[in-house]
């Protein structure tokens, strides 16, 4: 009697329910981010850790004021779901680790308010709100964004105590000389405008390390720390594989084939892998749900741009490294890849016909 | 005509119909001049004659052009304005039209000139028109002062820059340097000028709406 369409039965509720939240999804990826986050204070000392505190307390503040202003009914509740704290975080581990206070609390404001609540909150923005202030900072202060210290354990000069470390931040006092490094991607930038072949100056510059024995910024430069960390994403299933697999893929291949032509003009895939901000954008900024496409297949076109985008900024632009550049650029496409890469829709194939239902089901 | 409200039209072209932060137009040069205060004083104060002028020559003509052709007859008329404007600049302020350069020839395509030819000086009398361009371009001047100002200070922290140089000697009491700031590049390059812009419209709608809460409070007794 009943018709073959109509054969699955209402359930009452109430439902199961997975338990999933957004404020728990926030925490697993603070989760993953602790180690390489913990190690960069050991790596770069108590500057890194006011820096940390500060830029996720003014991303927090500025959250808060943000929704006051707004009228939001439920100001407790939206602050709670953890995703300014996260922003905050992100943030701080994309800065050079001895930044000056006002570095994090310029970055909170135009995370917050000029990144995501301009444009309606959470799940609203078009542009990942720390990728943004991250652009806007180094374009605004090109100095202090370029100050790279080297790790501290590596570094001849005593560790700065809490005190003194505290002047550092607040004051911000010139770092001296002997304790700043130029990364990697910067060295070799430099040299090729020189003229200098990449073999020979690399000889002398500073080494590649998994372990993050190198300038860079404060959270991004152990890479098999934050390997761990999007391990960890990937086996709880906050993110798929598809987007950091594709990003690491996009900066890998050119770069393999752009090293074997030419090993004098371009670096090795494995600089590119080891460099910057590659393997926390893989893992934690291209996989941000609001600001990537909805299918499998778009986050693999969105990731392989991503990471395509990346290596020609960093080897044919101006800005030594481009991971930021690429992921925003790449945000701006998202929409226009949801377009063309619709998931299939319940019931129909991918064109949109409904599927044959067999006469004798 | 003679229930004309000069009080309302210098309302409505300084604040309540203000080109940019009401009508949101002329804002091609507005984000392409404001790099600093001087700059957009420059630009608006040009455009102001431009838009006096303009608006006087079409309340003149406005009996004798029909309408199918009106369009061309004002384009023609902005436009030799413009490059009387252009030249006499030129002439006079060159430093300031080096530093404007082709948006002082652009001033003909705005549409603020010729929308203000269109909804007002075509229906009303040569008097009321030439009040119209007046308040409308320091409206728009304002506009262009205030955002030149704004990312001038945040991206330089410098008020009115080379003001002496620009406008001449007089002028250099306006130049004001803030010690130790170095600025932020970003204020200064197009995103700068967006968000400033944002922020400054975001900033008139919550003055009007406390503006309109007052009027309401202060009505009520009246009417009960």
């Amino acid at each position: 009697m009943t018709p073959a369409t109509l054969t699955a039965q209402t359930v009452a509720s109430p439902h199961a329910h997975g338990g999933n939240s957004v404020s728990r999804t926030m925490f697993r990826v603070q989760l993953a981010l602790l180690p390489a986050t913990l190690y960069g204070f050991w790596l770069y000392g108590w500057p890194a850790f006011f820096l940390w505190a500060l830029t996720i307390l003014s991303c927090v503040a500025f959250e808060v004021l943000s929704l006051k202003l707004m009228g939001t009914p439920r100001v407790k509740a939206t602050l709670f779901d953890g995703s300014a704290v996260l922003t905050g975080w992100l943030l701080a581990m994309t800065l050079p680790p001895w930044a000056p206070w006002w570095v994090a609390v310029v970055g909170g404001f135009i995370a917050i308010v000029i990144g995501k609540q301009v444009f309606g909150g959470l799940g609203q923005n078009v542009f990942n709100p720390a990728m943004v202030a991250r652009v806007a900072l180094l374009v605004s202060f090109p100095l202090p964004l370029t100050l790279w210290v080297a790790p501290l354990p590596m570094s001849t000069l005593p560790t700065p105590d809490f005190v003194s470390s505290l002047r550092i931040f607040l004051t911000s006092l010139p770092v001296p000389d002997a304790m700043t490094s130029a990364t990697l991607l910067g060295h070799a930038k430099t040299e090729l405008a020189r003229g200098i072949d990449l073999a020979t100056a690399l000889h002398a510059g500073p080494d590649l390390s998994w372990i993050g024995m190198r300038a860079g910024s404060f959270g991004e430069s152990a890479a098999i720390l934050i390997l761990c960390g999007g391990l960890y994403l990937l086996i709880t299933r906050v993110i798929t594989w598809h987007a950091p697999l594709a990003v690491l893929a996009g900066v890998a291949i050119p770069a393999a084939i752009a090293h074997a032509v030419d090993p004098g003009r371009f670096l090795s895939a494995e600089a590119h892998l080891l460099s910057g901000a590659l393997m926390l954008g893989a893992f934690f900024i291209a996989t941000d749900y609001v600001t990537s496409p909805n299918t499998t297949t778009g986050q693999i076109i969105f990731g392989l741009g991503i990471g395509l985008l990346t290596w020609v900024i960093r080897s044919f632009g101006g800005y030594p490294e481009g991971v930021a550049f690429a992921v925003l650029l790449m945000n701006a496409m998202t929409p226009v890849i949801d377009r063309f890469c619709k998931p299939r829709i319940l019931g129909r194939d991918r064109k949109g016909k409904p599927l044959d239902i067999p006469e004798n089901a | 005509m003679s229930d004309i409200q000069y009080g309302r039209i210098i309302k409505d072209g300084l604040w309540e119909q203000n080109v940019v932060f009401a009508q949101m137009l002329a804002l091609c040069p507005l984000m392409a001049v404001t790099t600093s205060g001087t700059n957009g004083l420059g630009m608006g104060l040009a455009s102001t004659a431009v838009l006096v002028c303009a608006n006087v020559l079409v309340s003149l003509i406005r009996k004798v052009v029909s309408a199918q052709v009106r369009i061309p007859v004002f384009i023609v008329l902005i436009a030799t304005l413009v490059t009387i404007v252009d030249l006499a600049m030129n002439a006079w302020l060159h430093e300031l039209y080096k530093v404007l350069g082709l948006f002082i020839a652009l001033i003909v395509v705005n549409c603020a000139i010729l929308g203000r030819s269109e909804s007002f000086a075509v229906k009303n009398g040569v008097a009321a028109s030439a009040v119209d361009g007046l308040a409308m371009g320091l409206g728009f001047t304002g506009a262009l002062v205030l955002l030149g100002l704004v990312r001038e200070f945040l991206g330089a922290g410098t008020l009115f820059a080379q003001a002496s140089q620009l406008l001449g000697p007089s002028f250099a009491f306006l130049e004001v340097q803030v010690p130790g700031y170095g600025g932020a590049l970003l204020m200064i390059l197009p995103p700068g000028a967006f968000a400033a812009l944002g922020f400054l419209l975001a900033g008139k709608r919550i003055i009007d709406r406390k503006l309109a809460e007052r009027e309401a409070a202060s009505a009520e007794p009246a009417a009960a």
